[in-house]
C-alpha cells in the first residue's frame, strides 16, 4: 500500500511543478515526472510478489508470472512521452528565439 | 471490413506525402485530396449500410478479449461522416490558403495524420488503442497550431501541448486503474465486468476521465487552451479543431465511455448538465467582449459544446437526439464560420473586427455564407441550428428541468447578439479605406468549400423530418441509450 501512496505522491509532485513553476524547461520536466509516476503505477499494478518473468522457455517450470501486458503498454506510453517531450522542447527553443526568455510570466501576448 | 481502411488510408497518405512528394506540393495535394475523398465516400457508405447493426473487426485474427477490435455501429459511423466531411472541405479551403506559409507539403502530411488519429479514436473499441490514436491526433494538432511560425502561435501551441499532455496523463492513469480492476482493455468487456465491482471505482475513474476528456472537449473549467489554440492555428485547421477535433476526442469519447461503458450513471449526467450550462453561458459572455474574430468564434465553440453536453446530460431520448444533432450541425456551421474568418484575415490582413467594415460588396460569397452560418449558430429558422436547439429546449422542458431550457434560450439570444456584432463590423457599416489595397483573391476552391457548407446548413435541417430522422439520427440515439446493447453486440451475445 505504501508503495502506491509514494507513487501517487510522485504524480502530485509533477502536478505541483506544472502548476507553480515559471520556467518552461521546469514545466517540461514536471510533465516528465508526472508521466513516470503513471508508468510506475502501471508496473505496480502488474507486479506480483515472488512471481517470475512472463516468458515461457523449455525446461522452465510454469509458476506465477507478473502480468506482461502493462509492460507492453508502458513501452508504447514511453515512446509517446518521448515524442511529446521532444515537441515541447522544440517549441520552448522557438519560444526562446522569439521572446528571449523562458519565463512564462513574460510570454503572454495572448490574453482575454 | 470498411473500418480498417478509414485508418489505413490517411496514415498511408501521410507517409506517402513525406516519402514521395519531398518538397513538391502538387503531389501532396493530389494524395491528400484523393485520400480524403475516398474516406468520405467510405464513411458515408458505411453509415448508410450500417443502420442499427453493429459490425466488429478483430485485428490480426485474434479473438476479442485478446485483440484490438474496431467497432462499426451507428454512433461511430455517424462521427466518421462528420470528421471526413469537414476534412474534405477543409482541404479544399487549404489548397490556396496554405500557400502563404513555407513548406505546405508538411502541412498536408500533418493534416492526414490528424484525420487518421481522429478516425482511429472513433473506430476503435479498445481503450488503450483509443489513447494511442488520441495522441497521434494531438501531436499533429500541436504541430499544426504552431504551423504559422509566429510568436503567438508557438505560445498557444506550448500552452495547448502542456495542458493536453497533463490531461492525457490523467487519462492514462484512468486506463491503468480500469485495467487493474477488470484485467481487460476491450471497452465492451470492461462494461460487462464493471457492474459486478464496487460502484466507487466507476465514480473515481469517471471523475478522472471527465477531467481528461473534458479538457479535450474544452468544457469550462477545462477550456483555457481553446481560444488561444483555435485562434492561432491556420483557418482550415481552426475549422478542423473547432468543428470536429473537440467533438471526436472530447464529446464522442465522453458519450462512448459514460453511456456505453459506464452505463449512464445518474451522478455524471447531473455533472454534465451543470458543466454544460456553465460552459454555455460563460462561453457566450466571454465571446461577447471579443474583437478578434477568430477568438470570438473560438469562445462560441465552448458555448455550443455546452449545448451538446446539456442535451447528452438530459439522458432522455429527445435530449440525446438534440445533442447528437447539434453536434453535427455545429461541425458544419462552425467550420464555415472559420473559413469566413480565414478569408477575412487573408484579404484584410487583420483579425480585428474594428479594422474591417463594408466588406459585403467586395466579398459577396463570404458575406452571404457567413450570414447563413451566423443565423444557423444563433438558432434562427429554417437553418439547422434552430432545430437542434429547439429539440434540446423541448427535451429540457419534458425532462422537468425548465432552468436549463431557460438558460439555453438565453444563450441563444446572446449568441445572436454577438454574431450581429460580427456581421455589422465586418461586412456592413462604414468602409475602412486603409484595408483597400491589400485585398487578396479568393480562389474558386475556397468559394466552393464555403458554398457547399452553406448549402448543408439548410439541407441538414431536413434531418428532423421523421422519415429521414429514422434513417440517420435515430439509430445513433438507440446506440447511446441502449445500456446493454453495446456489450451484447460487441461480445457477440
Amino acid at each position: 500500500m505504501v508503495i502506491y501512496i509514494l507513487c501517487f505522491a510522485l504524480l502530485l509532485v509533477g502536478i505541483y511543478g506544472i502548476l507553480t513553476k515559471r520556467d518552461l524547461i521546469k514545466i517540461i520536466l514536471s510533465l516528465g515526472i508526472m508521466g513516470y509516476a503513471v508508468n510506475l503505477m502501471f508496473i505496480l499494478f502488474a507486479y506480483k510478489r515472488g512471481a517470475g518473468y512472463a516468458i515461457l522457455v523449455k525446461d522452465k517450470a510454469v509458476t506465477a508470472m507478473v502480468d506482461p501486458l502493462p509492460q507492453a503498454l508502458i513501452l508504447t506510453s514511453i515512446v509517446i512521452e518521448l515524442g511529446i517531450t521532444a515537441m515541447l522542447v522544440a517549441l520552448a527553443i522557438r519560444l526562446f528565439e522569439k521572446y528571449k526568455t523562458f519565463d512564462i510570466t513574460k510570454i503572454r501576448r495572448l490574453s482575454g | 471490413m470498411i473500418l480498417p481502411f478509414l485508418i489505413i488510408i490517411p496514415l498511408l497518405a501521410a507517409f506517402l506525402i513525406t516519402l514521395i512528394s519531398g518538397g513538391r506540393d502538387s503531389w501532396a495535394i493530389v494524395f491528400s485530396i484523393l485520400a480524403v475523398i475516398s474516406l468520405l465516400a467510405l464513411s458515408v457508405f458505411s453509415f448508410l449500410s450500417t443502420g442499427s447493426q453493429t459490425f466488429i473487426y478483430e485485428m490480426s485474427g485474434w479473438k476479442i478479449p485478446l485483440t484490438i477490435c474496431l467497432v462499426q455501429d451507428a454512433l461511430s459511423t455517424f462521427m466518421l461522416v462528420i470528421v471526413n466531411l469537414i476534412a474534405l472541405t477543409s482541404l479544399m479551403f487549404s489548397v490556396s490558403y496554405i500557400r502563404q506559409y513555407s513548406a505546405p507539403w508538411k502541412y498536408y502530411a500533418l493534416f492526414m495524420l490528424l484525420v487518421a488519429g481522429m478516425n482511429g479514436v472513433i473506430a476503435t473499441g479498445d481503450i488503450f488503442n483509443l489513447f494511442v490514436f488520441m495522441e497521434i491526433a494531438l501531436f499533429s494538432a500541436y504541430a499544426l497550431v504552431a504551423f504559422g511560425g509566429k510568436a503567438e502561435e508557438y505560445e498557444a501551441s506550448f500552452k495547448y501541448a502542456v495542458m493536453g499532455s497533463v490531461s492525457s496523463t490523467l487519462i492514462l492513469l484512468g486506463i491503468g486503474i480500469l485495467y487493474s480492476a477488470t484485467s481487460t482493455l476491450t471497452m465492451a468487456k470492461i462494461a460487462e465486468i464493471l457492474p459486478t465491482l464496487d460502484v466507487k471505482l466507476t465514480y473515481w475513474v469517471g471523475a478522472i476521465f471527465l477531467a481528461g476528456f473534458g479538457l479535450k472537449a474544452a468544457i469550462i473549467p477545462f477550456h483555457a487552451w481553446l481560444p488561444d489554440a483555435h485562434s492561432s492555428a491556420p483557418a482550415p485547421i481552426s475549422a478542423m479543431l473547432s468543428g470536429v477535433f473537440i467533438k471526436s476526442l472530447g464529446v464522442y469519447v465522453l458519450i462512448r465511455l459514460f453511456f456505453n461503458v459506464f452505463g449512464g450513471v445518474a451522478v455524471f449526467n447531473e455533472v454534465f448538465l451543470v458543466i454544460g450550462a456553465i460552459s454555455m453561458i460563460i462561453g457566450v459572455f466571454l465571446a461577447l467582449g471579443q474583437w478578434d474574430i477568430k477568438r470570438l468564434l473560438a469562445y462560441h465553440s465552448i458555448s455550443q459544446i455546452g449545448y451538446i453536453i446539456i442535451g447528452i446530460g438530459l439522458a432522455t431520448n429527445l435530449g440525446i437526439l438534440g445533442g447528437v444533432f447539434h453536434l453535427f450541425n455545429h461541425a458544419i456551421f462552425k467550420a464555415l464560420l472559420f473559413y469566413n474568418a480565414g478569408v477575412l484575415e487573408m484579404t484584410t490582413g487583420t483579425r480585428d473586427l474594428r479594422q474591417m467594415g463594408g466588406l459585403a460588396k467586395k466579398l459577396p460569397t463570404t458575406s452571404f455564407t457567413s450570414m447563413i452560418a451566423s443565423l444557423s449558430i444563433a438558432g434562427l429558422p429554417p437553418f439547422n441550428g434552430f432545430f437542434s436547439k429547439l429539440i434540446i429546449f423541448i427535451a429540457a422542458i419534458q425532462a422537468g428541468r425548465p432552468v436549463y431550457a431557460f438558460l439555453a434560450g438565453l444563450g441563444s439570444l446572446l449568441t445572436l447578439a454577438s454574431f450581429m456584432k460580427m456581421q455589422r463590423y465586418a461586412f456592413y457599416g462604414k468602409e475602412n479605406k486603409d484595408a483597400d489595397k491589400t485585398l487578396a483573391k479568393v480562389s474558386t476552391a475556397m468559394k466552393w468549400a464555403m458554398i457547399s457548407l452553406a448549402v448543408l446548413c439548410l439541407l441538414t435541417s431536413l434531418m428532423v423530418i421523421p422519415g429521414i430522422r429514422e434513417l440517420t439520427l435515430d439509430p445513433v440515439v438507440a446506440v447511446i441509450m441502449n445500456k446493454t446493447g453495446y456489450i451484447a453486440e460487441v461480445l457477440g451475445r
